[in-house]
């Protein structure tokens, strides 16, 4: 694990300076602040239940489905394209170094850009001057939410990345895993056929996938251990299968 | 066998197959310490694989491979500090410039900082980068690039340097430089370098290896293959005079000399002949003065014909299987003695 902070540092670098990082943030926070300003609207129109933090933050999936596939699908996919993952490989470091380096440093990306959000909070706490509309709990809750699941799409990303060595592809895939991580168990939950008395271990299963209820119970201040190891063990599994394709993309290179 | 005292890199029956296409076939081979060994072969022939395998990039399928004595397969970590390697069509990062590129790299071969700064100024200083070392690499011309990855690879001063095709899509003047830069590093580091361009291989390297489908076809000094593979030496005349009447003559000066060619007589009635003879030594001057004692021939030039590495290149890797392991059960040994016949299935 030497080499690891040098390649770290090295992918936070190159992230710095690649232009596309730029215009991913800019997009990013055009489109997170379009939406914020349509929930003060609606918040200024009618009072409502929950704070205006909850609401935003339930929003997490847009940003996920298009800024995660774009921040991952360089990461290996490039790497193997351009064959410099052969004059990588031939230094004393190892594939695991390499998927940890290049998912740290696009996992640190997502943080920053998610939190750049937090200025909108801060804006409308000095100029609303309203202790109502800043609600401190959801708003933790909701970023410490944020940050554990980031995890777990990261490594989904990177994951993808590692199964092609086309960029594009890599991101259709790492679109379409998201796409089924949090919609596609969402619809899973409703479906007639799973409310069987037979299926009910199916049932619990997807139940407790269920990553829009994640969120709920952390803007509610409910932090719980199974959801947290949820994430984690996901995100282990998904680094580790990416490590695996890397070195089997080797073995029958 | 003791890791200080070890040849360089030692290769024993090494087997690769990729999804039922056998690309290494059986290859054995060792490399002393400091010499430069010269991969020859037609596209396809194995060398890139080989190469890698030495890396410790590729498993190989069966046989061994040892680098400074320490085994390939099972060691791959230490093998891993003790080479520098320019993989085929050398693969560079775009997007990065060239000091920072170099500098990375020298701190993923776990140099010390300290000991870093000043072996990067060198390593540009040598390879010729020192106005480059600010570009962005996307940027470079191919002959700078191919520096680059020159630079990449001697930089941390591994013990063996593998480079596949170094000199591939380098101007004359490029060539010549990176030709003075692997001399430079002759006696100081040991060297792995596949060509195709024959001559490159005969000026810098020490021994040749000529591989074709995977196999050794020959090994040696360039003279030595020279004389292995081709087996005579040839000598060009040019001659006016009856061609029939030559023989005889020749079988008067020297029996073992053979009529190879006899082209068209030119304007003047000159004709050139090609001899070839299985003698080494040199028969330029007994073969002058018999032709010049014969009133029937007028003699305008002779000289022994020198060849290439690249006709023995040609005749090396056309010879048929069968020749070469008769060959080499006739002799008991390939050329060098340093490795076994190949064995046919």
């Amino acid at each position: 694990m030497r080499h690891l902070p040098t390649i770290l540092s090295h992918e936070v670098r190159m992230l710095l300076v690649s232009p596309s990082t730029y215009v991913a943030s800019v997009l990013f926070l055009l489109v997170m602040g379009v939406f914020f300003v349509g929930i003060l609207d609606s918040y200024s129109a009618a009072p409502r239940e929950i704070s205006p933090a909850c609401v935003f933050l339930q929003l997490f999936w847009v940003p996920v489905f298009f800024m995660v596939p774009l921040l991952t699908m360089k990461c290996l996919a490039e790497e193997r394209r351009q064959g410099t993952i052969e004059t990588l490989l031939t230094t004393p470091v190892t594939t695991t170094e390499i998927v940890l380096g290049k998912y740290g440093a696009a996992y640190l990306l997502y943080l920053l850009l998610w939190g750049s959000t937090g200025g909108f909070f801060y804006i409308l706490h000095r100029f609303a001057n309203d202790a109502r509309f800043l609600d401190l709990g959801p708003l933790f809750g909701g970023y410490l939410f944020v940050a554990l699941s980031g995890l777990l799409f990261i490594a989904v990303g990177v994951f993808a990345s590692s199964l092609s060595r086309n960029q594009a592809v890599a991101g259709i895939l790492a679109f379409t895993m998201l796409l089924l991580l949090i919609a596609g168990v969402r619809y899973l939950a409703d479906v007639q056929a799973l409310q069987a008395d037979a299926l009910q271990p199916v049932k619990a299963a997807v139940d407790y996938a269920q990553v829009f209820n994640h969120l709920d119970d952390f803007t509610r201040g409910i932090v719980d251990t199974r959801q947290i190891l949820f994430y984690v063990s996901g995100t282990v599994l998904m680094l580790l299968f990416s490590i695996l394709s890397v070195e089997a993309k080797l073995l029958h290179s | 066998m003791p890791e200080s005292t070890a040849p360089a890199i030692a290769v024993s029956h090494l087997v690769k197959t990729y999804a039922g296409v056998t690309a290494v076939n059986d290859i054995s081979f060792t490399v002393a310490r400091g010499e430069i060994l010269g991969f020859l072969g037609p596209n396809g022939a194995g060398k890139s694989t080989t190469m890698r395998i030495l890396t410790g990039y590729l498993p190989a399928t069966s046989g061994h491979a040892h680098v400074c004595g320490v085994p390939v397969a099972t060691r791959g970590d230490e093998v891993k500090r003790l080479v520098g390697y320019m993989p085929e069509n050398n693969p560079l990062p775009e997007d990065m410039r060239v000091s920072e590129y170099l500098y990375y790299r020298g701190r993923l071969k776990e140099m010390t900082r300290r000991k870093l700064g000043p072996r990067l100024d060198e390593v540009l200083e040598v390879c010729d980068l020192k106005r480059v070392r600010h570009r962005i690499i996307g940027k470079l011309s191919k002959g700078y690039r191919q520096r680059v990855g020159i630079a990449e690879a001697i930089l941390a001063e591994p013990p063996v340097i593998i480079m596949d095709e170094p000199t591939i899509g380098l101007d004359p003047h490029q060539i010549l430089i990176v030709r003075d830069l692997i001399a430079s590093l002759r006696g100081r580091m040991t060297l792995i370098i596949s060509s195709h361009i024959l001559p490159e291989i005969e000026v810098t390297c020490d021994r040749v290896l000529i591989i074709n489908s995977g196999r050794v076809v020959a090994q040696g000094t360039p003279a030595e293959l020279r004389r292995e593979i081709l087996g005579h030496s040839s000598y060009e005349l040019e001659l006016a005079g009856d061609p029939d009447a030559l023989a005889p003559v020749l079988a008067t000066a020297e029996p073992s000399l053979q009529i190879a060619q006899v082209g068209a007589p030119d304007a003047h009635g000159f004709r050139a002949v090609r001899l070839t003879t299985p003698r080494d030594e040199e028969l330029g001057e007994t073969l002058m003065r018999a032709l010049a004692a014969d009133s029937r021939f007028r003699l305008r030039a002779l000289s022994r014909s020198h060849p290439t590495l690249e006709d023995v290149f040609l005749a090396a890797t056309r010879r048929s299987w069968d020749v070469v392991d008769k060959k080499a059960k006739e002799e008991g040994r390939m050329q060098n003695g340093e490795s076994e016949p190949p064995k046919h299935p």
